[in-house]
């Protein structure tokens, strides 16, 4: 199990409906169905992982979540959940609507930009940073909208999104005295969990 | 030399069809009755105990109940039933584990009770005094067969295009009488597009001087050339371009427009020039010999009217309200007869009310027949799906 993963179920209640954006294998809605037993439903693209989705005896539906969620019916889950996946959206913020209209409630991880390391490497270097989180050259990285914990603040802010927990942690999901202080400096990882 | 043929050790082997006959009254959408029937059944592989590991297998618009397997062990030639990809031994529809039945359905011409038969009444065949029958009248008799047969509850009911829209009335009409409902290249609903080409297909039967009204038994004819033009424009929707592009395009001289031509040269009259043309006579042609006018006829106005959400004011997730199987809803990239689109019409319905739902679009050249062929991924998905089914017939889960 992912640590991200085990961090987030906390937020998740027993029997309740989870969507899951971009589910990869489905062993995270494999897991939230046998330990919480939620009604399960994820959205992949990848034709090897939607296979393993059916595998696993997790709803899949083969779905772009850029084109939308259209088909979604507003409030219809108690908790949608995007992990890893905001910055290498299109539009970040139009996939952040649709979930907290789709959703009661909502969980976020991504990538914090503002590491301490990240800023030390483009201070030194002057070159993109990469690190074990994020690991691609500028050219062929799917995180084309990269953002800082700061950055994502304020998105809350502008646009009136109530943030009920927030997660700042280490590469092994830890969260250290360092991070909680200056988050934004010494997080890795952001998990939100926010609501409208 | 009348050697043995070999059976491939993955196919169900030599099967053969029963007919099972049916006393009890079906009362028809239309108001009419159906006061006795035969259906005509195969199955393979074995009831369990509990009877919880039958599958139902739904033909579509041209099939009948022999699925799998072959009838004659002398016959080098016979090809096996037409969904032998899916059922056998290790096979996604494996009868190692499953109980698989598949049926002939009522108005047919394969052996089950249609306008071909002899009506009790006249001692002729019914022609088109066969009442119109609807899927909701085929599962109300697939249900009867599940009675006679001892299965309260099916593990899982598939069907591609009208085949699944089987499955589908399956999941409002009993819906705690199936565990899963396998729904491929179908629709919620025939569109006008659709209506028009069975329209075509019908008119061409019907304008057929040996039709006779539909009594052509009676003439010792039957409107080949009218089943045959009913054929070729149902075969055109059934396949896409890329796919006629590609067979019937070998000489790359002529780039991919699937132009090659029958003898070389242009004919410069009407005959066939292109073996498109003589590939669709041939198909509409051996069509025509082996399936009945009537039962074509019948068996487009059953596809035409469907629409399960005609009692839900249009609402299809509110025909889904009590169902409460599993779904797996899949469809074909090139498939412009039921397109991809038209399967997430039902899937979005079924998301709207709240039912486990899994949904695939399988990138195929193949157009619509592809839910008939052996896609890779289209059979490993399958193959996964009824994997977890087959695990929870074993766990006993399915037992009532």
């Amino acid at each position: 199990m992912r640590a991200d993963f085990l961090l987030i179920q906390d937020w998740i209640a027993p029997h309740s409906r989870v969507l899951d954006l971009g589910c990869g294998n489905g062993a995270f809605l494999a897991y939230l169905k046998q330990t919480k037993h939620i009604h399960d439903c994820g959205l992949e693209i990848d034709a090897a992982n939607i296979e393993k989705c059916l595998d696993a005896g997790v709803n899949v539906i083969e779905q772009n979540m850029e084109q939308g969620l259209g088909n979604f019916e507003s409030q219809s889950f108690d908790t949608v959940v995007l992990a890893q996946t905001l910055q290498a959206l299109q539009r970040p913020d139009m996939i952040l609507d649709e979930m907290l209209r789709v959703g009661k409630n909502c969980i976020l991880t991504f990538p914090n930009f503002a590491y301490w390391r990240h800023r030390v490497y483009l201070a030194r270097l002057g070159r993109m940073p990469k690190s074990e989180l994020l690991p691609y050259e500028w050219y062929d990285t799917p995180n084309v909208h990269l953002c800082t914990i700061h950055d994502f603040d304020a998105l809350c802010r502008e646009k009136r999104i109530r943030v009920l927990n927030r997660s700042v942690v280490d590469e092994q999901q830890r969260s250290k005295v360092l991070m909680r202080a200056l988050p934004n400096l010494f997080g890795i990882n952001a998990i939100y969990h926010i609501t409208r | 030399m009348n050697a043995a043929k070999l059976i491939p050790a993955d196919s169900v082997g030599l099967v053969q069809p029963q007919k099972l006959h049916f006393d009890t009254p079906l009362p028809l959408r239309s108001g009419r009755v159906i006061e006795r029937y035969d259906l005509m059944v195969e199955t393979y592989g074995t009831l369990n105990r509990n009877a919880s590991n039958a599958s139902l297998i739904c033909h579509a618009l041209s099939g009948d109940h022999h699925a799998a397997g072959y009838y004659d062990a002398n016959n080098p030639k016979e090809k096996p039933g037409w969904w032998e990809c899916c059922i056998g031994p290790g096979k996604p529809f494996d009868t190692n584990h499953f109980f698989v039945v598949c049926l002939n359905n009522l108005g047919g011409c394969a052996g089950s009770t249609g306008p071909s038969s002899l009506n009790p009444d006249t001692g002729k065949p019914f022609g088109p005094d066969f009442p119109i029958i609807t899927v909701r009248d085929w599962v109300k008799s697939q249900a009867h067969l599940a009675d006679r047969l001892g299965i309260q509850q099916w593990a899982a009911i598939i069907g591609g295009s009208l085949g699944g829209m089987q499955a589908m009335r399956w999941a409002i009409s009993y819906p705690e009488r199936l565990r899963h409902a396998l729904i491929i290249a179908a629709a919620p609903k025939l569109s006008a597009q659709n209506i028009a080409f069975n329209e075509v297909a019908r008119q061409s039967i019907m304008s057929d001087p040996d039709f006779h009204a539909g009594r052509y038994y009676d003439y010792n004819t039957y409107p080949q050339k009218g089943v045959m033009l009913a054929r070729m424009v149902g075969h055109i929707t059934y396949v896409s371009d890329a796919l006629m592009r590609d067979k019937f395009g070998k000489d790359a001289r002529a780039g991919s427009f699937g132009r090659d031509l029958r003898s070389g040269k242009l004919s410069f009259g009407f005959d066939v020039d292109f073996q498109v043309q003589s590939y669709l006579q041939y198909k509409g042609e051996t069509f025509s010999k082996n399936f009945d006018a009537n039962t074509y006829l019948l068996v487009t106005k059953t596809l035409d009217y469907f629409d399960p959400s005609v009692d839900y004011e249009g609402d299809l997730s509110r025909a889904f309200a009590q169902s409460q199987c599993k779904f797996l809803v899949m469809s074909f990239s090139s498939d412009w007869r039921f397109a991809p689109e038209r399967s997430r019409e039902i899937v979005d319905a079924l998301l709207k009310a709240k039912k486990d739902v899994s949904y695939l679009e399988i990138d195929a050249d193949e157009g619509h027949d592809a839910f008939l062929l052996p896609i890779p991924r289209y059979m490993r998905a399958l193959h996964a799906y009824m994997k977890r089914v087959a695990a929870e017939c074993d766990a006993g889960e399915g037992a009532l």
